[in-house]
């Protein structure tokens, strides 16, 4: 097969390699499996999409985003990855870490990729020609491929109702190539082209507001996420692929290199993102409204369970100079910020408490 | 041989139609699934008249308007990797903007036809024709065909779904034709019915098979549930390269596809070009042969007929395929003629035309090494009327006269 090989073993080294028969039984055949909440069934009855040896970092919040991502799978599905960490290190040639249908293309364009396909499964099934009842398509991107160089094809195909759900894994900076500010990293942020200097303290312009922008697409379904919320994210993972149209998903994914923090706080730091408001929990359902979720009506339900914004920040050496008692200035400004949008979205959510 | 054709020119349907709609109707014949395109002038014809069978229900291909050239190669790429049969067309900034999706096209080995309706490249802005733009593809890894008429437009379309979904090749192909000179001109063409076209093709495209070895059997090439298939991985350094290969040996093999195709579609229709890859005029005997790309063939092939008859000794040689390009036949075609111009649409800037460099490489290893002039005309649009054509076959005739070239890189119809 491969020039100057002997021998391509299969999907992935160091570990045993699993087994992919069963696999394929369980997505390439059931159409309505249905969602697993009991951990333990889970962990007995459904394999990941995402086999082991992949070269994710330890404590990477994407791998696990993915991997909970594919426990939510209804049946038979194709991913569309635009380039970014977890196209590279998922699948170095000559192994594969993905246990269903994988592609990559380039770095812009998961979204027209993903469109493409959505158009060639229904050209094969108006012609009688899919051997599946439905193949769900999905687009996998990072904020650099989402926010920024992404945009264009994400609102193409937003505009054009391909049913697709597009996932957003937001690490906040280009990781990839080395923690580099985008479109997604926050306000004061360090990054690598946003240093703190002593004229510029970090990324001056606050995140874009990525979910608005669908949201103002009048597309099906809109949500946000994270890995700490598993249950919730289960849920808008199914609701999405359910959504008759592009469903987009934004899934809040933490980058211990990145955000300069310990390995294993991954999902204790998107706990407290969405505790303090940093990144609130909702969805969006077209012809409804807004819908806080999870913790985030919790704390509209009892706004003392919102912690102050310190709490997040400071597990975080990104934050370290808002920090310091020089930063104080900055620091309030960051905590009227995030006050702001979320009284915002207080004012919108349609199960908010008046 | 006229009767034994399979389709007599009789059961062949005679319509007025340009270049861009020979394209549209060829490609509405061709169970083509997918159809991802953005507008640009002079290709926007081709997805108008698509537009319309689809709305009109003619055929059953999913069109999808992207919103830009960019999307419409990656939407064709995730089609073509789904399985299905894509095609998209486009000009200029339009193929400029999908550059670096054309190599992944390619890379992937995805049998996507795309029409190039060719036009200048900015800047200045501009509508008109020359190759700068399919230049500017040279190297992606596609197969690329240069037409002269829009009847030779229809035929390649159809021809070029064939040779690009061949096993022995698998490689993107486009589709190359003058933009208005040939998109935008009436002509009348003849067209097969559309059962004759599905069966040339084989129906439904097919993909190929192929052995994966973390499956440990042998699947589709596509993205199939029943057998996950990882496409696009990381390649690094330790097997880039060897990914590479492949495909330099399929372009190796894409030349005698093209020209079987060619004489498939002869027995088929009465129609052929050439031997399919190089379609000559008189250069047997000729002294001074001019090699040539598209439309401005038929000009410079009626000008070498009236200056035969003037007692010239000239020929024209027309290149229908540019890549994989064709060395060694051009090298035995231009054995023994005295001066050969090479007329380029289109240059690279402190070098040639990209045309004459390959005439070039291919004549290096001749032993009689004709005299080479390279002519650039025609940018933006620029007519190239007779009077110049004869201009360039004396300026070639007294070069073969004189025995050698004074100046390589001449400028033809250009104000001082």
């Amino acid at each position: 097969m491969v020039y100057g090989v002997e021998e391509v073993s299969g999907v992935s080294s160091g570990n045993p390699q699993p087994e992919i028969g069963p696999i394929e039984c369980e997505y390439g055949r059931d159409y309505n499996l249905p969602l697993e909440f009991n951990l333990r069934k889970l962990a007995e009855t459904r394999k990941p999409i995402l086999l082991p040896g992949h070269r994710l970092c330890a404590g990477c919040g994407a791998a696990i985003v993915v991997k909970l991502i594919g426990y939510a799978l209804r049946g038979p599905a194709v991913i569309a990855n635009a380039t970014g960490c977890v196209e590279v290190a998922t699948t170095i040639f000559p192994y594969t870490s993905w246990a269903i249908p994988w592609i990559h293309v380039a770095f812009e364009n998961a979204a027209a990729v993903a469109s493409g396909i959505e158009a060639a499964y229904k050209a094969l099934q108006e012609t009688g020609r899919l051997p599946f009842k439905n193949i769900d398509v999905i687009a996998l991107a990072g904020d650099g491929g989402t926010y920024d160089i992404g945009i264009q094809a994400l609102s193409g195909m937003a505009e054009r109702g391909h049913k697709v759900l597009y996932v957003l894994y937001d690490n906040e900076a280009y990781m990839n190539t080395g923690i580099q500010r985008s479109g997604g990293t926050p306000m004061f942020a360090w990054t690598t082209t946003s240093p703190v200097g002593s004229v510029i303290p970090g990324k001056t312009q606050p995140k874009k507001p990525i979910a608005d922008i669908m949201v103002a697409h009048r597309i099906p379904y809109v949500a946000t996420a994270t890995p700490a919320h598993w249950a919730d994210l289960f849920r808008k993972v199914r609701r999405g692929l359910e959504a008759n149209g592009p469903a987009f998903l934004h899934v809040l994914s933490s980058c211990n290199r990145g955000w300069r923090h310990g390995l294993e706080i991954a999902i204790e730091i998107s706990k407290r993102a969405v505790d303090t408001c940093y990144f609130p929990l909702w969805e969006y359902k077209l012809g409804e409204g807004y819908y806080l979720t999870d913790r985030s009506l919790q704390i509209a339900r009892n706004p003392k369970l919102k912690q102050p914004i310190e709490k997040y920040l400071e597990l975080q050496e990104r934050y370290r100079h808002i920090l310091r008692p020089e930063g104080r200035e900055l620091l309030k400004q960051f905590q009227e910020y995030i006050d702001a949008v979320w009284q915002d979205l207080l004012n919108r959510a349609v199960n908010a408490p008046e | 041989m006229l009767s034994k054709l399979k389709v007599p020119l009789e059961k062949q349907k005679v319509m007025p139609v340009n270049g861009d709609e020979a394209v549209a109707y060829a490609v509405k014949q061709c169970l083509v699934d997918v159809v991802a395109a953005y507008p640009i002038t002079p290709q926007t014809i081709i997805v108008e008249r698509f537009s319309e069978f689809v709305a009109n229900g003619e055929v059953k291909t999913q069109y999808v308007p992207v919103e830009s050239e960019h999307s419409a190669m990656s939407a064709c790429i995730g089609a073509a990797a789904a399985g299905a049969r894509a095609f998209t067309s486009t000009s200029s900034q339009g193929l400029a903007l999908m550059w670096e999706n054309l190599y992944i096209a390619s890379g992937f080995r995805l049998p996507i036809v795309m029409a190039v309706v060719n036009r200048a490249l900015s800047a200045p802005i501009n509508i008109h024709c020359d190759h700068s733009d399919a230049y500017g593809m040279r190297d992606s890894g596609w197969i690329q065909l240069f037409v002269e008429n829009s009847q030779e437009a229809y035929d390649t379309t159809i021809q070029a779904f064939k040779i690009a979904e061949n096993p022995e090749v698998q490689l993107p192909v486009a589709v190359n034709l003058d933009g208005f000179f040939l998109s935008h001109t009436l002509e009348n063409v003849y067209m097969l019915p559309e059962e004759e076209v599905h069966e040339f093709l084989g129906g439904y495209r097919k993909p190929v098979k192929t052995y994966i070895d973390y499956l440990n059997r042998e699947v589709e090439y596509k993205l199939d549930p029943a057998s996950p298939l990882s496409i696009g991985p990381l390649d690094l350094y330790d097997y880039y390269f060897e990914h590479k290969m492949p495909q330099v040996e399929a372009m190796k093999r894409a030349g005698d596809v093209v020209r079987g195709v060619n004489e498939e579609w002869y027995e088929l229709t009465g129609r052929s070009y050439g031997d399919g890859v190089i379609d000559s005029y008189a250069v047997e005997d000729a002294d001074a042969v001019i090699v040539v790309l598209g439309s401005s063939a038929g000009t410079m092939k009626y000008v070498a007929s009236v200056m035969r008859r003037k007692g010239f000794k000239v020929g024209v040689v027309r290149l229908r395929m540019f890549r994989p390009f064709p060395f060694n036949e051009v090298k035995d075609l231009l054995k023994g003629v005295k001066a050969v111009g090479v007329m380029d649409r289109g240059l690279s800037f402190g070098s040639y035309g990209p045309l004459y460099l390959e005439i070039n490489t291919a004549l290096y290893y001749s032993r009689e090494r004709p005299l080479l002039v390279n002519y650039i005309y025609g940018l933006g649009g620029r007519d190239l009327s007779p009077a110049m054509a004869e201009e360039v076959f004396i300026d070639l005739i007294n070069t073969a006269k004189l025995g050698e070239v004074k100046e390589y890189l001449k400028f033809i119809g250009v104000r001082s």
